[in-house]
């Protein structure tokens, strides 16, 4: 099979909008496909009217069936693997999200092709593809070329800009009849379960005092919520106090939880991991308590300080009751 | 129902992470090691699986892996019924999923339980790699796994709190973002007690990933186009220059 010079997106939705990280790999496919002298595809799954929101592409390839109205991972991997095989693009682009981290990876395998996780930049250099990848927590950057004609990237959030992807045009759209592997799935989607309400909306606060890892234990907890409370501002948090059941999902700040835009940010104990920083690195001013100065924290807070959060927050609490 | 579990010893990512001197790879020489986060949240799933339904749990680790056996003798002491060492290591996932799935062919899984990643991951995610190497189908971004009448039910989670409930006939391979409780503690007398049993069972595979067709150019560290202000160490200080801050902003009473 001849390769093509196109470059693939998978569109990401909830079944009525299509997300902003789709927008941004659209804009990154549009340069990429631009430079080859190919077109910026994007793989459009379920309801074909949301095409309406995908104007910055060349052309939308819609498949649509029951398994694929909303997202189930065994559906959106055979219809992706049966699309790659039909259009044979040079690149495929999956936001570095549940659908990324589902589907990247197997691909690399069935669809015979290199697969380059975390990416937070790629170029094209001549033939060469060169990704720039976060390991460790984004403590290492590592540049790598990705070799053959076919590639699979994961893209990190706010790689790119999704004002590139936007556009009024009219892309072409080409229907594709879906393949008969969807009528025998193993795995149905029973239930959707929306966010639950009734707690704080973290976004709509002023201020947030956020907590991470460094506070050790539940019970630590109190020290934080009682600075938050003299505050008067919601408590926030990071992902691995939100998995230990210490706070509700709805706290979450973050890749895999929301994303904040505070006055101010005030966070103890958070190193700074990529994912968290992908949720609240616009917040307008950004204070961080960490004991260590290496942290990458303090390349994107405002202000930092290494003081023990112990005798920090008591302190704040203190002065501010007087 | 078999439940077999992967796992990865991983950088500690509190240590300072020094390069080779080509700087192409990470100098893995001096650096700890400890079991993958994520690989513990999944060991966890697991025992909870096996505590509401009588599954038998099986933790296994690559030979190469640093440390490995201290996570397998752990997971022996927190309950797995058996521990299995794989012959064969390495970083990239695509070779290490080509030796699990080879162990898996040996010994096949109804339910196959692993960290939705891990922090040194560079070519993809083990979980939709193995699967794609032994024809299962596979979830990843898992919160919860429980067992049903021929399958599992799992809980899958999106950004901002939206989560799927999916159900799914087995064999599966799950990639667990956060066990349904917080990982079970092993005290260290119960895993001394696990390595004098000697319970690891080595197995031989033999396993081709084909390469994982990247390769890397350079390693380096973020650039820091911007550092923080430093505030003083002294908390008294601190703690009047942030209320200062916060005040400027009307956010507190100055």
């Amino acid at each position: 099979m001849t390769m093509s010079d196109n470059v693939l997106v998978l569109a990401e939705h909830t079944g009525k909008q299509i997300s902003e990280a789709t927008q941004e790999l659209l804009g990154k496919a549009k340069e990429l496909a631009a430079g080859w002298g190919g077109t910026a595809e994007v793989a459009l799954f379920g309801p074909a009217e949301m095409v309406a929101q995908l104007g910055g592409a060349d052309t939308v390839v819609s498949v649509d069936h029951p398994t694929l109205r909303d997202y189930v991972p065994e559906a959106y991997e055979k219809a992706l693997l049966h699309l790659l095989r039909e259009r044979a693009p040079r690149l495929l682009l999956l936001p570095n999200t549940t659908v990324g981290l589902d589907l990247g990876a197997s691909l690399s395998v069935l669809w015979n092709a290199p697969v380059a996780a975390y990416v937070a930049d790629l170029v094209a250099e001549g033939d060469a593809l060169v990704a720039t990848a976060q390991l460790l927590g984004g403590k290492i950057l590592a540049e790598v070329a990705l070799d053959g004609e076919r590639a699979i990237c994961t893209v990190v959030g706010g790689a790119f800009p999704a004002a590139e992807g936007q556009g009024e045009g009219d892309p072409r759209v080409v229907e594709v009849t879906p393949p008969p592997e969807l009528d025998t799935l193993a795995m149905t989607l029973d239930e959707v379960v929306e966010p639950q309400g009734g707690d704080v909306d973290i976004t709509a606060a002023d201020m947030l005092v956020s907590v991470g890892r460094g506070i050790e234990s539940q019970e630590n907890l109190e020290t934080v919520q009682e600075l938050a409370d003299t505050l008067g501002a919601p408590l926030s948090a990071s992902r691995p106090i939100v998995d230990s059941g210490w706070l509700p999902k709805s706290r979450q700040v973050g890749k895999s939880g929301l994303k904040v835009k505070p006055k101010v940010y005030l966070m103890f104990g958070i190193s700074g991991a990529p994912e968290h920083l992908e949720g609240m690195r616009d917040a307008e001013l950004i204070i961080a308590c960490n004991t260590d100065e290496n942290a990458p924290i303090f390349d994107v807070a405002h202000y930092g300080v290494t003081a023990d959060l112990f005798d920090l927050i008591p302190a704040l609490v203190e002065k501010i009751e007087g | 129902m078999r439940v077999v579990v992967p796992m990865k010893a991983v950088p500690d990512l509190v240590e300072e992470i020094e390069l080779t001197p080509d700087e192409t790879e990470i100098d893995r020489e001096f650096l700890k090691f400890v079991l993958n986060e994520w690989d513990d949240q999944a060991l966890e799933e697991a025992l909870l699986i096996k505590d509401a339904s009588g599954a038998e749990v099986v933790a296994v680790g690559l030979a190469d892996d640093p440390d490995i056996d201290q996570a397998l003798y752990t997971a022996l002491a927190k309950g797995a019924d058996a521990a299995v060492k794989i012959s064969g290591g390495g970083v990239d996932t695509h070779a290490r999923a080509a030796l699990f799935a080879a162990y898996l062919e040996q010994e096949p899984a109804d339910v196959v339980i692993t960290g939705v990643q891990a922090p040194d991951d560079l070519d993809g995610q083990l979980p939709p790699m193995l699967a794609a190497h032994r024809g299962m189908v596979h979830v990843s971004v898992v919160v919860a796994v429980e067992e049903t009448d021929g399958g599992v039910k799992v809980r899958q989670e999106f950004a901002g709190g939206r989560s799927h409930v999916l159900t799914v006939t087995t064999p599966v391979v799950v990639g667990l973002q956060a066990s349904r409780e917080t990982p079970r503690y092993a005290p260290i007398t119960r895993i001394r007690q696990a390595m004098q049993a000697g319970g690891l069972r080595e197995a031989e595979v033999a396993a081709e990933s084909g390469g994982r067709g990247l390769t890397v150019r350079r390693m380096y560290r973020p650039e820091q186009t911007s550092h923080a202000e430093m505030l003083p160490d002294d908390v008294e200080a601190a703690a009047d220059k942030i209320i200062e801050l916060l005040s400027e902003r009307g956010l507190v009473k100055g």
